[in-house]
């Protein structure tokens, strides 16, 4: 079985290793963008299928955001990292299930290496994720409270409030590694899961698991907005 | 000690560590997602038209938990594989 944690390199670029997830990552976006276009060109009043599909998502999503923040502006402002982050994850997760992740493979040599692996199963992708929606949480903070957002870690007011601006500190260390670590673990767990099942019953029994994943990474996806949602609003205002 | 045996004795203790790991690992968050099913059911049954939202929240609150499961089972996986 074709288990490995780290993400197999397919070639070079330079000193750069070029791994499949990495090459998932890019028909992911290739995927995104191809529809996104698709739209763009085709965009009309009395909308077609696939666009009225994705503007009934976009409004869910708003509406979703406008429960937390309460204005429709400031979700209006959060809303493209947010909603990118929800697509990417998800359209990642579920390319992962088709027929051909995983079992198209090259042999280098003595080695097999499959070409394409779930964009996620991968740390590497999770950690960009994670750091870039903490690198927007801290920003956001600063935005909204200048340098006011320093005294929530460093407080000298009181002993008291010195030892919970440490403990809010160690929460913001603790929070790119625990988005990292929850969408990992997931896809990877459920990759794992889908392997050991299909290679044991490949005839019918993997259909509830795939099943399973699906639900998985939507909500993974979900999970992973909601949080930066709520971490957001969060920084937007001092207690 | 020869190496044979030694390499033996190092798989079987991964796969003693790794099944220690994710099994233990399991109990806190069963336990936790129970307590946390319960209440919000309870809620539901007291206050049906508050239903939709108290169901979003659970399911995000769900995963939350869920990800101190999927820790575990990161650390057993790594166990297991690297």
């Amino acid at each position: 079985m074709l288990i490995s944690i780290k993400a197999e390199t397919l070639f070079q670029v330079g000193g750069l290793n070029i791994t499949n997830a990495l090459f998932t990552t890019w028909v992911t976006m290739l995927v995104l963008i191809i529809v996104a276009f698709i739209v763009k060109t085709n965009l009309k009043a009395v909308p077609s299928k696939l666009q009225s599909i994705l503007e009934a998502t976009l409004e869910f999503l708003l509406n979703i955001i406008d429960v937390v923040t309460g204005s429709r502006e400031i979700s209006k402002k959060f809303f493209p990292l947010l909603v990118t982050l929800f697509l990417f994850i998800v359209t990642a997760n579920w390319l992962a299930l088709l027929p051909g992740f995983g079992s198209i493979v090259f042999k280098h040599g003595n080695e097999v290496v499959p070409l394409f692996r779930g964009a996620n199963a991968d740390l590497n992708t999770t950690i960009a994720l994670a750091l870039i929606a903490s690198v927007a949480i801290q920003v956001t903070g600063f935005k909204y409270q200048g340098f006011r957002y320093l005294t929530k870690f460093v407080n000298f007011h009181g002993v008291s409030a010195f030892f919970v601006g440490i403990l809010e500190l160690v929460s913001e260390i603790t929070k790119p590694i625990s988005f990292a670590f929850r969408l990992f673990g997931n896809i990877f767990a459920g990759e794992v899961l889908l392997v050991v099942v299909t290679s044991l019953i490949p005839i019918l029994a993997p259909t509830p698991f795939i099943a399973l994943e699906i639900f998985v990474g939507f909500i993974q996806g979900l999970v992973f907005s909601m949080l930066t949602l709520i971490f957001l609003r969060l920084t937007m205002t001092s207690h | 000690m020869d190496a044979e045996s030694v390499k033996i004795l190092a798989e079987s203790i991964k796969a003693l560590a790794a099944g220690l790991a994710i099994g233990l690992g399991a109990i806190g968050p069963g336990i936790g997602m129970g307590i946390l099913a319960s209440k919000a059911l309870e809620a539901m049954g007291r206050n049906p038209e508050a239903a939709p939202k108290i169901q979003s929240n659970m399911i995000l609150t769900i995963a939350f938990v869920e990800a101190i499961a999927i820790y575990a089972l990161v650390v057993a996986l790594i166990i297991l594989f690297a």
